[in-house]
């Protein structure tokens, strides 16, 4: 099985790392300080097997299943025996290790993540996928310097195209993001979402009024195109 | 008070010598730098983070062998997490044990 570790503690990668190279079935491809740089690293590499610790700064082990849509099995580590039960809400966690791992504890967990059906895997990615299509009704993960922001989709008001970058506008923050207005315009409600203008996408329920060829939204005012208008106002509750 | 000893390193190496000395110089690296955070937050009086850090030094207090020191780490993280700081005092003991300890390694 290719593995990978995910511990912001080097001490506890090395030691699991360590118990790894005793069992000729593992094999390590990385290790990873952080759950962000493993999210890019699974974004290109197929894994069979991540050893996750849930305790991390930022980011925590239940964060980043949550963001992977098809996570491969996974065997937590921590020092906490408390999170025990809402590892059981995961279908792809195979087992619990709770730090200092033993050989023996190890070997058996290896033997359990052998073992973890097919048919379990595939239950967990189905679940998964259904929660992650869910949650993008609600809420949709940027990448900013390197951490994963989660923000709520309703809050959204303005989205603006500048150059390689768009500017998202919620209701408490901007966030200036690489990406395109196709990309994000794939993850928004196309009820709540209307692209206006080659450079704005805007949530329509915020709009305060609209002149002729422009909307007011909070305090911006956005150019409507010519070729976008038609859909504009039949989009709206127009007396 | 009881003493750090490197049985679960050894145990867990299955006599792989170099393995226990790249250990062992990885806690030694790491350990420090996690102590002085922990004393930075602790002098700032951030109870939530002085926690977070107390729980990545119980991985080493287990580490090495300190079985006792390890439920006080619990509950000294416990009390942080609260906004108390009870227990702090022994905390810090076990801290400097493992300081000594390390040094003659």
């Amino acid at each position: 099985m290719n593995c990978i570790i995910i511990d912001d503690e080097a001490t506890a990668r090395a030691i699991i790392s360590q118990l790894c190279s005793g069992v000729p079935s593992l094999n390590i491809l990385e290790e990873f300080p952080n759950a962000i740089q493993a999210i890019k690293y699974l974004n290109q590499n197929e894994v069979d097997l991540i050893f996750l610790d849930i305790h991390m700064p930022d980011f925590t082990g239940f964060d980043f299943i949550d963001t992977i849509k098809n996570p491969p099995k996974i065997i937590l580590t921590t020092s906490d025996p408390k999170f025990a039960i809402q590892a059981f809400e995961y279908n792809c966690i195979v087992d619990y290790l709770v730090k200092p791992i033993s050989q023996e504890r190890f070997s058996k967990s290896i033997k359990k993540a052998e073992s973890f059906s097919q048919n379990k895997v595939n239950e967990s990615e189905e679940t998964v996928a259904d929660e992650g299509d869910s949650s993008t009704d609600n809420h949709l993960y940027i990448n900013i310097d390197r951490r994963l922001i989660k923000i709520d989709i309703p809050s959204i008001y303005l989205i603006e195209a500048k150059g390689d970058y768009i500017q998202v506008k919620t209701e408490d923050k901007n966030y200036t993001v690489h990406s395109t207005l196709k990309k994000i315009e794939e993850k928004l409600p196309t009820d709540l979402f209307l692209k206006v203008h080659r450079s704005y996408v805007i949530n329509i329920k915020k709009i305060i009024d609209i002149e002729d060829n422009s909307v007011l939204i909070k305090r911006d005012v956005i150019p409507v195109s010519r070729s976008n208008r038609p859909e504009l106002m039949k989009r709206l509750n127009l007396l | 008070m009881e003493q750090p000893n490197l049985s679960y390193i050894q145990g867990m190496s299955g006599g792989d010598k170099a393995f226990e000395k790249k250990l062992i110089n990885i806690i030694k690296l790491e350990f420090p730098q996690e102590k002085e955070v922990y004393y930075k937050n602790v002098a700032a009086k951030k109870h939530k983070e002085t926690a977070e850090n107390v729980h990545k030094l119980k991985h080493k207090i287990s580490i090495l062998g300190l079985e006792k020191s390890y439920d006080v780490a619990v509950a000294y993280e416990e009390n942080l997490i609260e906004g108390k700081t009870e227990l702090k005092k022994e905390f810090e003991a076990i801290l400097q044990i493992m300081t000594v300890y390390l040094d003659q390694l």
